[in-house]
């Protein structure tokens, strides 16, 4: 018998499914997950995510209602149709999870994500720092005589340009807190 | 007016509210409080297993042959390890357990403390929720949620893991009726809407077939009696999964036998050729779809199932109806019934004509012998002497458990119990404890392979402790006989640890635990063989020496789709790719 061959495209999920896993499109959707705020929620979640080979583009959970012991997950992933729909009703399965909700789908959402920006530098670069600072609208929440930490919120999108203008200027370190979003409108 | 007690009266207290009348456990130094209250107590009988793993699966066939959640009471680390494939067993074949576990005392949690593991961590994928209670007033609370969670919806395994502390602190009992648990209520009746779809399919439909599966068993006896209803009126062919026989009764007319990949050719056959299919409490296993880009191409499809994530999971369906199987069934028949029951008549009669052609190859055949016993006539032989009886069946896993589908008939739901999703060697002897716990004077019988059986023997002696009358019917091929099937079909025959040296001497080994064994490998001797080992009174172990080498079809081989079944051996040889071989 001949070596073994895996078929390009056979995929990981279903033993069967020898089908191209890339002729549908990928899609990218954020997804808001109300949970009660027990030990151990965000690991379920997370451990559906690892478990069943699903993607994570950022994940943000905090509590939102103190007196309902209620936490918001907000979670970027990536996937076919088929997929997002699939993790959709995985979530909904957990026993915490008490609402699932697709911005990507429900309606218009505002997405907003804060990152905290170290450049490092002197001179014309530090001055180009600051510029380009002030056009982001991000504030400056340290400085010493060679660095600044900038504080900016925006989308995604925002955030990545601006790491792009500052790596030639002495971007030292990011920290960025993933997304949170909620739908647009009185509902 | 609130009670208060420790928490390890709570314990015993919570199950005897849920009417639990027997746990399947094993004492340890985190659940000695608990084994106290258990001491001090009648109405809850406690079988000593042998092994962790033997206590869920006990727990499973308790559940599985009477509709009600099994408990299992065992001690932290590796007892609760232990307990983790009988966990993960009873996710995938959706059985409501409720497993109890001792910790480690809350102070200390995180020290590696002596026989210390994260079961809650460990367990987290493999329950449908777990709990780790660090608070005795939350303690009957969480006791009664998890009995909840377990029943209700796609059933399951639940844990709560509970420190030692917890166990000996006092703190205030919460009843059933007075605990949370109105956020976990998943959707029973089904959208109308949908359903009367499904109903002008079923009335336009050539071809259409009913694949059902465990849904139907576990949704309960009145959804097997609607089912039952719903084929007979229309007429419709109906086959079944693994998990699901005995919903529909093997000897109605329109029964096809099981399907997927040694299912009988007919179904299989069918299912490929079908323009309607029904699926009822199934979820498109791999096992059962075979090939995905070619798995019935002509059909509209619509699946009934309690859990949304089960639909289009692996396979797009048509109709999606999300809801409990009995309620379903309930509209959709009176839906059917108010339009006027009507049903193609003419695509119906050609549809079973084909049908007829198909079962005409009569897949099941195989050669027989008169000097050694073949597989299937033991099981033929089985079926026969024990026709009519009250009877309940476990098996192990691998040819002998494909057989047993194929070759034994059930004609009621709950009484046919074997590891389908996992597919767990050692399953099914104390599976049989746990039926025969729960049916004392039925005939409950474990067909076993040779190698399975070994993998949870000690619960022989649990058999004996308790007087089980438990029939052990192993099929002795002396071989990892699944295994070396697939050895022969994708691995030119090279037989890499399949053949089970040094076996023991399987009588004897059960006389040493206290049960009766007799080896039969003459045919003529059979039936005075399965006789006795029926009309014993207690447990009995048959070791049937069967052809070693026999293979078990028809077979789907990997990769393949349902219309390229193979029947025989001669078929065989060759017949699965390099793209199959990859497969499980
Ligand atoms: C716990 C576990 N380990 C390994 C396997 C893989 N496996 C599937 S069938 C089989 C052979 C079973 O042999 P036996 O019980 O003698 O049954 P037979 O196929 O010979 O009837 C094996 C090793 C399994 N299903 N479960
Ligand atoms: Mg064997």
């Amino acid at each position: 018998m001949a070596a073994l061959k895996i078929k390009k495209g056979a995929s990981r999920k279903s033993a069967y499914d020898l089908r191209d896993p890339h002729a549908e499109v990928i899609e990218r959707h954020t997804l808001a997950v109300v949970v009660d705020n027990e030990a151990g929620v965000l690991a379920r979640v997370i451990g559906l995510f690892s478990g069943r080979g699903y993607n994570i583009e950022s994940l943000t959970v905090a509590e939102v209602d103190h007196t309902g012991h209620r936490s918001r997950i907000t979670i970027v992933t990536t996937g076919t149709p088929q997929v997002i729909e699939q993790i959709k009703a995985q979530l909904g399965r957990i026993v915490p999870v008490h609402e699932v909700h697709d911005l990507t789908v429900e309606g218009a959402a505002v997405e907003r994500e804060l990152a905290l920006f170290k450049v490092a530098g002197s001179g014309e670069r530090r001055v180009e720092a600051l510029r380009l600072a002030d056009i982001f609208r991000a504030n400056v929440v340290d400085s010493t005589l060679e660095s600044f930490v900038f504080e900016i919120t925006g989308s995604p999108e925002k955030i990545d340009a601006f790491a792009d203008l500052m790596r030639p200027l002495g971007l030292a370190e990011l920290a960025r807190t993933g997304v949170a979003a909620l739908a647009r409108g009185a509902e | 007016m609130t009670r208060q007690m420790t928490g390890a009266k709570m314990v015993v207290q919570a199950l005897k509210d849920q009417g639990v009348d027997t746990v399947f456990g094993y004492p340890g130094g985190a659940v000695l409080p608990i084994y106290d209250e258990i001491f001090q107590q009648n109405d809850i009988r406690h079988i000593l297993v042998r092994h962790e793993q033997g206590a869920v699966h006990a727990a499973e066939g308790y559940a599985r042959s009477t509709g009600k959640p099994g408990v299992v009471l065992v001690t932290s680390g590796p007892a609760a390890t232990n307990a983790v494939t009988g966990l993960t067993d009873a996710l995938m074949d959706s059985i409501p357990i409720v497993v109890l576990t001792g910790q480690v005392p809350t102070f200390m949690i995180g020290t590696d403390g002596f026989q210390e593991a994260d079961t809650v961590g460990i367990t987290r994928p493999c329950t449908k929720h777990n709990w780790l209670v660090k608070d005795t007033n939350k303690l009957s609370e969480v006791i009664h949620q998890a009995f909840h969670v377990a029943t209700t919806g796609r059933p399951g395994p639940t844990l709560v893991d509970i420190p030692k502390d917890v166990q000996f602190a006092t703190g205030d009992y919460t009843p059933p009726a007075k605990s949370r648990t109105d956020h976990y209520r998943p959707q029973l009746k089904g959208d109308v809407a949908a359903i009367t779809q499904l109903v002008e399919l079923m009335e336009a439909a050539e071809r259409p077939i009913f694949y059902t599966g465990g849904g139907v068993i576990n949704s309960g006896p009145q959804a097997s009696l609607l089912l039952r209803e719903l084929v007979e009126a229309t007429g419709f062919p109906i086959t079944s999964t693994l998990m699901g026989l005995g919903a529909y009764p093997a000897s109605g007319d329109k029964w096809l036998g099981m399907l997927g990949m040694h299912g009988l050719y007919e179904a299989n056959m069918a299912m490929h050729d079908c323009d309607l299919m029904i699926n009822i409490g199934a979820r498109f296993d791999d096992r059962i779809t075979g090939r995905l880009d070619s798995f019935s191409p002509e059909s509209k499809k619509a699946h009934i199932d309690i859990d949304a994530s089960s639909i289009n999971k692996v396979i797009h369906v048509d109709i999606p109806i999300i809801g409990d199987v009995a309620h379903v069934l309930e509209d959709l028949l009176r839906i059917w019934k108010s339009r006027g029951r009507k049903v193609n008549k003419d695509g119906l009669k050609g549809w079973w004509e084909q049908i007829g052609k198909w079962k005409a190859v009569n897949c099941l055949n195989y050669t027989n012998s008169d000097t050694i016993i073949k597989p299937q006539y033991a099981l033929e032989r089985l079926e026969e002497l024990t026709r009519g009886m009250d009877r309940y069946v476990t098996t192990e896993v691998g040819q002998h458990q494909m057989w047993a589908a194929q070759f034994l008939g059930f004609d009621e739901p709950n009484r046919w119990m074997t590891s389908g999703g996992l597919g767990t060697m050692g399953y099914g002897l104390p599976a049989s404890n746990g039926v025969q716990i729960a049916h004392p004077d039925a005939l409950v019988i474990n067909v076993a392979g040779d190698a399975s059986f070994m993998m949870n023997m000690q619960e022989i002696s649990t058999a004996v402790q308790f007087r089980l009358p438990v029939k052990q019917f192993i099929l002795n091929n002396e071989r990892l006989g699944m295994v070396r099937q697939w050895q022969q079909l994708l691995h030119g025959e090279r037989y890499s640890q399949s053949w089970t040296e040094s076996l023991p001497d399987f009588p004897k080994l059960a006389e040493a635990m206290g049960c009766k064994g007799r080896t039969v490998k003459d045919p003529a001797e059979l039936d005075d063989a399965i006789r006795e080992m029926i009309e014993y009174d207690g447990p009995f172990l048959l070791e049937v020496l069967v052809e070693k080498h026999e293979n078990c079809f028809p077979m789907i081989p990997s990769g393949e789709p349902h219309n390229k079944m193979l029947l025989g051996d001669a078929q065989a040889t060759d017949a699965i790719g390099d793209d199959g071989a990859v497969l499980v």
